[in-house]
């Protein structure tokens, strides 16, 4: 355990050089550079323009569909992970075992390309 | 360590067989087209019968598979039966509807299918983590299932909040199943039967799990407090799709409530006793007076349902074998008298368009005696008048919860399956003695027919062969307490 | 053993003021964003209590896939937040009295449970020593074998996700031309041109 944990000391030690380093260079400018705020510096550039409409436009629902698509094999994918470390222990049958997950997730594949669902038109 | 022995697969067949055939129907639907529906429908019914007649011969015995996670017992299959034949009638019911209503598509059918698995799986479930993997596929199958027909509005409403209530409410059945792993250090129900025989003592710890745990199953099954989702789910789904939730869901997730509750938990069945008292008295009486109002057959089917599951908790209530067999009957019967009830409403048509208000039924007696006289015949067996099928049902669970000491229960059961009389009743009132109205398109679909015949003989007939499906529920009962 | 006990308190506290700031923020991104933060610190959480290979997967799926899909779904509806912040202080009461009843229970729970005697037996068997097998190895060693019955049925479970997601929201767009490389390759000189004779002075 002490091990494991000795093991992420350096990044714990670099999360932490990150957050000071980001925090200092935020406070540097903002204690050294000269601030004078007004109603024109403020407003949004937009090439010169005021903004037509709201910078948040609805997004197409199509990108929620790649998006699940993606957290479905994305899951997919972190099955394989365990399965790949220990397949020298599992046999055969931990073989099989796999093989039969990705052939249903085939299927589905197979599904959703003949669909026209990974096609964008 | 490591189990290099092959689990036996055989036991779980059934599972794997329509779980392959979903796959196959996918891929033979995707390469189709949505014109290959109606072929696809059939092939899934025909998936369905395949899977129902492995059910049917495989051994009675209680056979333990796969780590311990998965049983096949005679409750199981008796569950399984039912579950395979809800689906298979809702599939052939909906053949014509899907059609005029231009959701002609067929991930219909497959859903169906992959929800049936789900419910298989659910009654079978030997572990509190299969219990869940059950559930939830069954769940998802059914959340798209209600969103269907998504150019609706009503319908994606109807799916989106039954989406959102029932990720609540697997929230809750997780939170219950982990506290009941921390404060037992096991998820099998083998091992908790075990731990909970004797003066078992379950903390408080314990306690919370179970509540929790009754909760998310609660809501499955539509019992109030958690029964807010169904009126506006069942109105707002299409019908074919609410003659779905109303039939097979119901039965598997009621199997799996009987389950869990009479097989692990029987040993500390002091601790939910009174809960499953108290959500079956609220269900019976919020079924009876909350229909009253309603003027839409669907949102008073909904009402309907939620009353007949506090029936059937009645029986759970008991705590004991006959107990459970009175709800697995209760079960069996309701599920007939809900597919036959929907069928009849899926004739409701006219002039091409669906209908599905009270008053649409006035004068059906004139204009369609036939139709009528089955309809009448379900709404009598709902309302528990006998010599109809339903009176058994409330009769079996009523007896079970008298046997048990649980007399405050039973009468106000009996009160408020009178007051549920009423409505039943006021149907039957307006078909035969109000005016007609706009008379049904005709001919009945030949399928409605057959689920309205098929369903409305075993109503009728129930008094003269009850003996069948009475052992075959005790069979089933008898297999959960070893 | 002081480190870890400083860095269990920063990443839990971070946990839950994230928490808070989800749903207190006033633009529903930064909540997303809040999130991602509260999903990284659980990873660190994780790591603490030596379950590696969930944290790793907590960054993949939660903060990689989830997150993203999170912010697809705020971009994507088109509510007026600020208007839907109206009815916060109406449930605020509500909603306190139920985390209130859930902190009791919690209490409760914590202080007066009693384990079953069996526990320690049970859930001490299985687990190999942490030094001598990674997270990721002993998780592997069961998963695909003994636990083969719950491995399938997620992988159902996401097939039925799958069709879910193109059943509900795949529609086909009219009017959309596509590419055909073998009908356009497959052209012949028949079909795509035409030779005519033109009379003087007639026009085509």
């Amino acid at each position: 355990m002490e091990q494991l944990l000795l093991s992420y000391l350096p990044i714990l030690i670099f999360i932490g050089l990150v957050v000071v380093v980001g925090i200092a260079l935020m406070a540097g400018s903002f204690i050294i550079a000269k601030q004078e705020p007004d109603a024109e510096k403020l407003s949004t550039y937009e090439c010169g323009f005021e903004p037509f409409t709201d910078t948040r436009g609805r997004f197409d629902v199509r990108f929620y569909l790649v998006a699940i698509l993606f957290i479905i094999f994305d899951l997919e994918v972190a099955f394989l992970f365990p399965w790949a470390v220990s397949l020298g222990e599992i046999g055969v049958f931990g073989f099989w075992s796999m093989v039969v997950f990705l052939g249903v997730l085939t299927v589905g594949f197979i599904y959703e390309w003949k669909k026209g669902a990974l096609e964008w038109e | 360590m490591i189990e290099s022995r092959l689990p036996d697969f055989m036991t779980a067949l059934p599972e794997i067989w329509l779980a392959g055939a979903a796959m196959l129907l996918l891929l033979i639907g995707v390469f189709r087209g949505n014109g290959g529906t109606r072929m696809v429908s059939w092939l899934a019914v025909v998936a369905i019968a395949v899977a129902f007649v492995m059910v049917a011969v495989s051994p009675a015995e209680r056979e333990v598979t796969f780590a311990g996670m998965f049983v096949s017992d005679s409750f199981a299959k008796f569950a399984k039966e039912l579950v395979l034949i809800g689906s298979a009638a809702t599939i052939i019911m909906s053949l014509g509807y899907i059609r005029r209503e231009g959701m002609e598509r067929f991930e219909f059918p497959i859903l169906i299918l992959t929800a049936t698995v789900g419910m298989m799986l659910m009654v079978s479930a030997n572990d509190l983590i299969a219990l869940y993997l059950g559930l939830e596929l069954q769940s998802l199958s059914l959340y798209v299932l209600a969103a269907f027909k998504r150019d609706s509005l009503r319908s994606t409403e109807a799916g989106l909040k039954y989406f959102v209530l029932g990720a609540l409410s697997s929230g809750m059945l997780l939170y219950g199943c982990s506290l009941i792993y921390g404060f037992t250090g096991t998820t099998n129900f083998d091992s908790l039967t075990t731990l909970f025989q004797g003066d078992a003592q379950a903390g408080i710890g314990l306690v919370f799990g179970i509540v929790f745990l009754i909760a998310g199953l609660a809501f499955k099954i539509s019992a109030v407090p958690f029964h807010m989702w169904t009126p506006d789910v069942y109105e707002g789904a299409t019908t074919p799709i609410t003659a779905f939730f109303a039939a097979a869901p119901k039965v598997a997730a009621m199997s799996l409530f009987v389950r869990v509750l009479i097989s692990p938990l029987v040993g500390v069945a002091a601790q939910w006793q009174q809960v499953i008292v108290a959500i079956a008295i609220a269900s019976m009486l919020l079924g009876a007076f909350a229909a009253i109002r309603q003027t839409n057959i669907k949102r008073l089917m909904a009402y309907s349902s939620i009353g007949h599951m506090g029936f059937a908790l009645v029986g759970l209530a008991a705590g004991t074998t006959d107990g459970a067999q009175s709800v697995m009957t209760y079960l069996a019967i309701y599920m007939v008298m809900n597919l036959g009830t929907f069928a009849a409403i899926l004739a409701m048509k006219v002039k091409g368009e669906m209908v599905e208000n009270v008053s649409d039924l006035s004068g059906l007696a004139r204009t369609q005696p036939m139709l009528a006289f089955v309809l009448a015949v379900f709404m009598f067996s709902l309302a528990g008048i006998p010599p109809l099928a339903g009176f058994f049902a409330k009769f079996y669970v009523f007896k079970a919860a008298i046997d048990a000491g649980l007399f405050t229960l039973a009468i106000v059961g009996v009160l408020a399956s009178v007051v549920g009389a009423f409505y039943y009743i006021r149907i039957i009132k307006v078909m035969y003695f109000d005016e007609p109205g706009d008379a049904f398109d005709l001919p009945v679909a030949g399928e409605l027919r057959l689920v309205m015949t098929v369903t409305g003989l075993f109503t009728l007939l129930f008094v003269v062969f009850p003996t069948p499906i009475l052992a075959w529920a005790q069979g089933a009962a008898a297999a959960l307490i070893p | 053993m002081i480190v870890q006990a400083i860095a269990f308190y920063l990443f839990a506290a971070i946990i839950i003021a994230s928490a808070v700031m989800v749903i207190a923020a006033r633009n529903p991104v930064h909540s997303v964003l809040f999130l991602i933060l509260a999903f990284f610190n659980a990873a660190g959480l994780f790591v603490l209590v030596g379950a590696e290979f969930l944290a790793m997967i907590m960054v993949i799926v939660y903060v990689g896939a989830v997150a993203v899909l999170f912010l697809f779904v705020v971009m994507m509806l088109d509510i007026n937040f600020v208007e839907l912040r109206q009815g916060f202080l109406n449930y605020l009461p509500v909603g306190a009295l139920i985390g209130l009843i859930l902190m009791i229970e919690l209490i409760f729970v914590l202080t007066a449970g009693t384990v079953t005697p069996v526990v320690p037996a049970a859930t001490g068997a299985p687990i190999p020593a942490i030094g001598q097998v990674t997270n990721t190895e002993a998780l592997g060693a069961v998963l695909y074998t003994r636990y083969i019955y719950l491995f399938q049925a997620s992988g159902m479970i996401l097939f039925v996700a799958m069709i879910g997601a193109i059943v509900l929201t795949l529609r086909s767009r009219d009017g959309v031309r596509r590419q055909d490389a073998g009908k356009q390759t497959g052209r012949t000189r028949a079909e795509s041109v035409e030779v005519r004779k033109v009379a003087p002075g007639g026009g085509v």
